[in-house]
C-alpha cells in the first residue's frame, strides 16, 4: 500500500510546514515515509509543490503523474495547476483563495474563472474550504497551513486521530501551538 | 533536530551532516548553494562541529583540505557549479592525500530547478582519481559519510559524496547513531606528501593509481555495491535517486544496486550481467555507469532510450522502457479545460533590488548580470539583465564587451551583482577592469546577506555561521584599493539618487562602482521605520509605470484596469508612488 499526498500552494504560504507535520505523523502511525520538494526558489511567490508518500515500503519520493490520492492545494489556480498527478476521481482538498500570479497582476493575464466547475468536472470528491477566512477568525492568517491539514487529517484513515495533535504539540513552537491547535481542530470540524 | 528515540525524518543533506558528526568529523566549511546549502547549517547546529561559511568554494575547499592536514575529520559541501570553483585544490588534495578523513560533498541539480547547466560530476570524481560514494535516500547519506570518512582514512585519499536535489531535498527515515571519538592527529611535516612539487607529484600519481586498483577491489565486495536478486529475465543497474525510481516501475526485476560508483566494481558488473537476460542501466543525465559497462563488452540498454537532459522520474523510465513492462502507464486524470497563468518567483515586495532595475531599464543600459536573487532582473517587466555566466563573471563579462565594442558602448554598460557574489569572485574582476583600462560601472547589491539560498552569513552581514559577530567588510575601501577613484554609496529607496547616480558614473571615462546599500526585506530582525503608501484609485489613469516595478503587491484591478494595491503584500516601501506621475499613490510624510 502506499498513499500519495500533494501539497501545493504559494511561497509564504506554509506548505513546507503542513507537509513536515503529515510525515512525521505518518512515521509516527508505523509507515515508511519519503518526502520531496524543490527548496530554493520557495521564498519569492513562486509556485510550491510537495510531495509526500507512505506506506508499508516507499521506492520513489516523486508521485506519478495519475497516482496522488489526494491533491491538497493551498490555492484555488495552483489546485488547477497540479490536477494532472491526480488518479481519477483523487480527493481535491482546496483552499478557497486566490492570489494572482505576477502574470495577472501586471495585466498580462487573466486569473481563470470558474476554477470550482473545472474542478468538480475532474473529480467527484472536490472540497473546497474557507481555509484562509478560518485563519483569520483564529487571528493570524499564518495558520491557515494547519487549519488546511484539520481538513486533510479527517480524510486519512490511515493514521489515528490523536497523533495529529500530539506531533503538532511535539514540532511546534510553544507559544504558537494554543492557536495551532485550535487551527487544527476548526479544519478537522470543516471536513 | 526533530528526531523520535532513535529514528529521525531527515533529508539527505541533514543526514549527510548528521553522518559527519557521527563519524567525528571536527571542521566543516562551504559557501552556499542551492541544492547543497543545508549541510552546512545542520552541521552548524551540532556544538562538536566547528562550521564555517567561506567566501567561496575554493577558499572553503583549501580550509578542509588545511584542517584535514592539521589533524581534524573534515567536511566541504558545494552544489555541483560550486565544484568548478574548487576544482583547482580537488584535483591536488587527490594526490597529497589526507592525514585525518577528508569528505568532499557535490550536490548535483539534475533538472536545473536552480542552476545555470546540469553538469554531471561523477566525471569529477573520475577525472581527479577520488573515489565516490552516491546515496539514493537520507539513511544512505548518513551511512555513507561515515563510509567515506573510514575509506578516507584507511586509503589516505578524500572522498567524494555525490548526491542530486532529489537525494539532498528529498526527506526519509534515518535511524541514530552516536558520536564517534577520532584519534588525536595533528600536522606532520612531510615535503614529500603535501608539497605537490614536480619531482614529489611525479611519485603521488604513482601512489594514485596503486590506491584506485586496491579501492576497486573493495568495491566489487563492499556491502554498498549489493546484487538484490529477483527475476532474472530484466538486471537493472543503478545508484543513486535513480535506483528509487527504477524500483517503483520494476518493483520484482534483479538489480546492481551501486553506492560506491567510482572506481567501478567491474567483476561484480561482469557477473551480475552474466546472470540476466536483459541488462538495463538506468541512471540521471550522463552514461556513466553505461560507458564502464559498454567498455567491458558488456551489451546493454541505456541512454539509446533514456533521456540525458532532465531529471529522471518513474514516469519517464517507464515510458522510455514501456515494452520491458506489463503493466501499462497510470491512468490520467483529464486536464482542466482552463487556462492557466505561470507563477514564476519574483523580486518580494520591498526588495532593494527592484529600484536599481527600474532605472537601468528607464536608461537602456547593457547589463551584465552575476547569480542572485537579482538574476530575476532579467524577466519582465525589469528585462534589465542581458548576460547571466557564472558567479562573479558579471563585472569581466561587461570588461570584455567593452574591449569588442569600445566607444560603440561606453556610457551604457553596467556590471551588476550582489554583495556576497562580489566577495564571492567579483573583487579579482574589478582589479582587472581598473587595471586594463575598462571604464563601464559595476554596481554592487549590498542587501548585508546571501539571500538567494535562504539568509546565509557572509562578511557583509556581520556574523558567522554559528552566530558569533564578525567584522563588515569596508566595500568601499576595497574598491578604492582595487584603484577605483568613483565609489558612490545609495540607498536603492532614494529613485532620485539611483538615477542621477546611474547618469553621473555613466559619464565617468574611468570605471565606477555604485554600492547600492539596503537590506534584505525577509532579514529576520530588520523592522526598518516606514512612511505608509495608500492609493486613490480616481486618480489612477493606468499609464502602466507602477506595473514596470514588477511588484507582487501592485494589481491590476480585473475590472477598471486600474492599480490597486495588496494590503496584504505591501510593505510600504514606496517606490510606486515615487513613480507615480498622476499622484494616484502616495507616501505618508509621517514615519510610523
Amino acid at each position: 500500500m502506499a498513499k500519495n499526498i500533494l501539497l501545493c500552494g504559494v511561497g509564504g504560504q506554509g506548505t513546507l510546514l503542513a507537509s513536515n507535520l503529515l510525515a512525521e505523523c505518518a512515521m509516527e502511525a508505523g509507515f515508511d515515509v519519503k518526502k520531496s520538494e524543490i527548496h530554493g526558489m520557495a521564498q519569492r511567490g513562486g509556485s510550491v509543490v510537495s510531495h509526500v508518500r507512505f506506506g508499508d515500503r516507499i521506492c520513489s519520493p516523486i508521485i506519478r503523474k495519475g497516482e496522488c490520492d489526494i491533491l491538497l492545494a493551498f490555492e484555488e489556480l495552483e489546485a488547477l495547476r497540479w490536477t494532472e498527478y491526480l488518479k481519477p476521481g483523487g480527493l481535491v482538498i482546496s483552499n478557497a483563495q486566490n492570489i494572482l500570479p505576477m502574470s495577472v497582476s501586471a495585466g498580462n493575464a487573466k486569473y481563470p474563472t470558474g476554477i470550482t466547475e473545472a474542478l468538480a468536472a475532474i473529480s467527484a470528491d472536490v472540497t473546497s474550504v474557507d481555509a484562509i477566512g478560518k485563519a483569520r477568525e483564529l487571528g493570524n492568517q499564518k495558520c491557515l497551513n494547519v487549519v488546511l491539514l484539520g481538513v486533510l487529517a479527517r480524510r486519512i484513515d490511515e493514521i489515528k486521530p490523536e497523533i495529529w495533535p500530539e506531533m503538532i504539540r511535539k514540532m511546534v513552537p510553544e507559544r504558537l501551538q494554543e492557536l495551532n491547535l485550535k487551527a487544527f481542530k476548526t479544519g478537522w470540524n470543516l471536513a | 533536530m526533530k528526531q523520535s528515540s532513535n529514528r529521525a525524518f531527515l533529508s539527505g543533506n541533514a543526514a549527510i551532516a548528521r553522518g559527519a558528526w557521527e563519524a567525528g568529523v571536527r571542521f566543516a566549511a562551504a559557501y552556499p548553494g542551492t541544492p547543497s546549502t543545508e549541510i552546512l547549517e545542520y552541521c552548524g547546529t551540532y556544538a562538536e562541529i566547528d562550521a564555517q561559511w567561506s567566501v567561496n568554494e575554493k577558499t572553503a575547499m583549501e580550509t578542509v583540505i588545511g584542517a584535514c592536514y592539521g589533524g581534524a575529520r573534515a567536511l566541504c559541501a558545494q552544489k555541483h557549479v560550486g565544484l568548478n570553483v574548487a576544482a583547482d585544490p580537488f584535483f591536488t588534495v587527490g594526490y597529497t592525500g589526507v592525514n585525518a578523513g577528508l569528505v568532499i560533498v557535490s550536490a548535483d541539480d539534475p533538472g536545473m530547478h536552480s542552476s545555470q547547466n546540469e553538469q554531471d560530476n561523477r566525471y569529477y570524481a573520475m577525472m581527479a582519481k577520488i573515489p565516490m560514494f552516491e546515496p539514493s535516500n537520507s539513511q544512505e547519506a548518513k551511512d555513507m559519510t561515515k563510509a567515506a570518512v573510514k575509506m578516507s582514512e584507511e586509503y589516505d585519499t578524500p572522498v567524494m559524496l555525490r548526491t542530486t536535489t532529489r537525494t539532498s531535498h528529498s526527506e526519509s527515515i534515518v535511524s541514530l547513531g552516536e558520536r564517534e571519538t577520532a584519534p588525536e592527529r595533528e600536522f606532520v611535516r612531510d615535503m614529500g606528501k603535501y608539497c605537490v612539487l614536480p619531482h614529489n607529484a611525479r611519485r603521488l600519481h604513482v601512489k594514485v593509481e596503486e590506491r584506485l586498483k586496491k579501492i576497486a577491489e573493495f568495491g566489487n565486495n563492499c556491502e554498498f555495491n549489493r546484487i538484490e536478486s529477483g527475476d532474472k529475465r530484466i538486471g537493472i543497474i543503478s545508484s543513486g535517486i535513480s535506483y528509487c525510481h527504477a524500483r517503483e516501475v520494476f518493483p520484482d526485476v534483479s538489480y546492481l544496486k551501486l553506492g560506491l560508483t567510482f572506481p567501478m566494481p567491474v567483476e561484480l558488473i561482469k557477473k551480475f550481467a552474466e546472470s540476466v537476460e536483459t541488462l538495463i542501466v538506468i541512471e540521471e543525465n550522463e552514461p556513466f555507469i553505461e560507458t564502464v559497462v559498454r567498455t567491458l563488452g558488456i551489451k546493454c540498454i541505456g541512454k539509446d532510450r533514456l533521456p540525458v537532459c532532465g531529471e529522471l522520474n518513474p514516469d519517464i523510465i517507464h515510458e522510455s522502457l514501456s515494452e520491458f513492462i506489463e503493466k501499462p502507464m497510470p491512468a490520467l486524470t483529464k486536464p482542466p479545460a482552463v487556462d492557466i497563468p505561470v507563477r514564476p518567483p519574483v523580486l518580494c515586495p520591498g526588495c532593494p533590488h527592484r529600484g536599481v532595475f527600474f532605472m537601468l531599464r528607464k536608461h537602456d543600459c547593457t547589463v551584465t548580470g552575476d547569480i542572485g536573487c537579482y538574476s530575476l532582473g532579467a524577466f519582465a517587466p525589469h528585462n534589465a539583465m542581458h548576460t547571466i555566466v557564472c558567479m562573479g563573471a558579471s563585472i569581466t563579462n561587461s570588461l570584455g564587451i567593452e574591449k569588442a565594442m569600445k566607444e560603440k558602448i561606453h556610457g551604457k554598460l553596467v556590471a551588476v551583482l550582489g554583495e556576497s557574489t562580489f566577495m564571492h569572485s567579483g573583487i579579482t574582476g574589478l582589479l582587472d577592469t581598473v587595471y586594463n583600462q575598462g571604464r563601464h560601472v559595476t554596481i554592487i547589491l549590498d542587501n548585508s546577506i546571501t539571500a538567494m539560498t535562504g539568509h546565509q552569513q557572509n562578511p557583509a552581514s556581520g556574523h558567522t555561521l554559528k552566530g558569533a559577530p564578525a567584522k563588515v567588510l569596508d566595500f568601499e575601501a576595497i574598491c578604492h584599493a582595487c584603484g577605483v577613484t568613483n565609489v558612490y554609496t545609495i540607498d536603492p529607496f532614494d529613485l532620485k539618487a539611483v538615477e542621477s547616480t546611474l547618469k553621473q558614473a555613466l559619464s565617468e571615462s574611468e570605471p565606477a562602482v555604485i554600492i547600492a546599500r539596503r537590506p534584505c526585506f525577509l532579514l529576520k530582525n530588520y523592522k526598518p521605520k516606514v512612511h505608509l503608501v495608500s492609493i486613490k484609485r480616481d486618480k489612477c489613469v493606468k499609464c502602466g509605470i507602477c506595473w514596470k516595478l514588477g511588484c507582487p503587491a501592485i494589481e491590476v484591478n480585473q475590472q477598471d484596469g486600474k492599480t490597486q494595491i495588496n494590503p496584504t503584500l505591501c510593505v510600504h516601501c514606496g517606490l510606486c508612488a515615487a513613480v507615480c506621475k498622476p499622484g494616484a499613490i502616495t507616501q505618508a510624510k509621517e514615519e510610523v
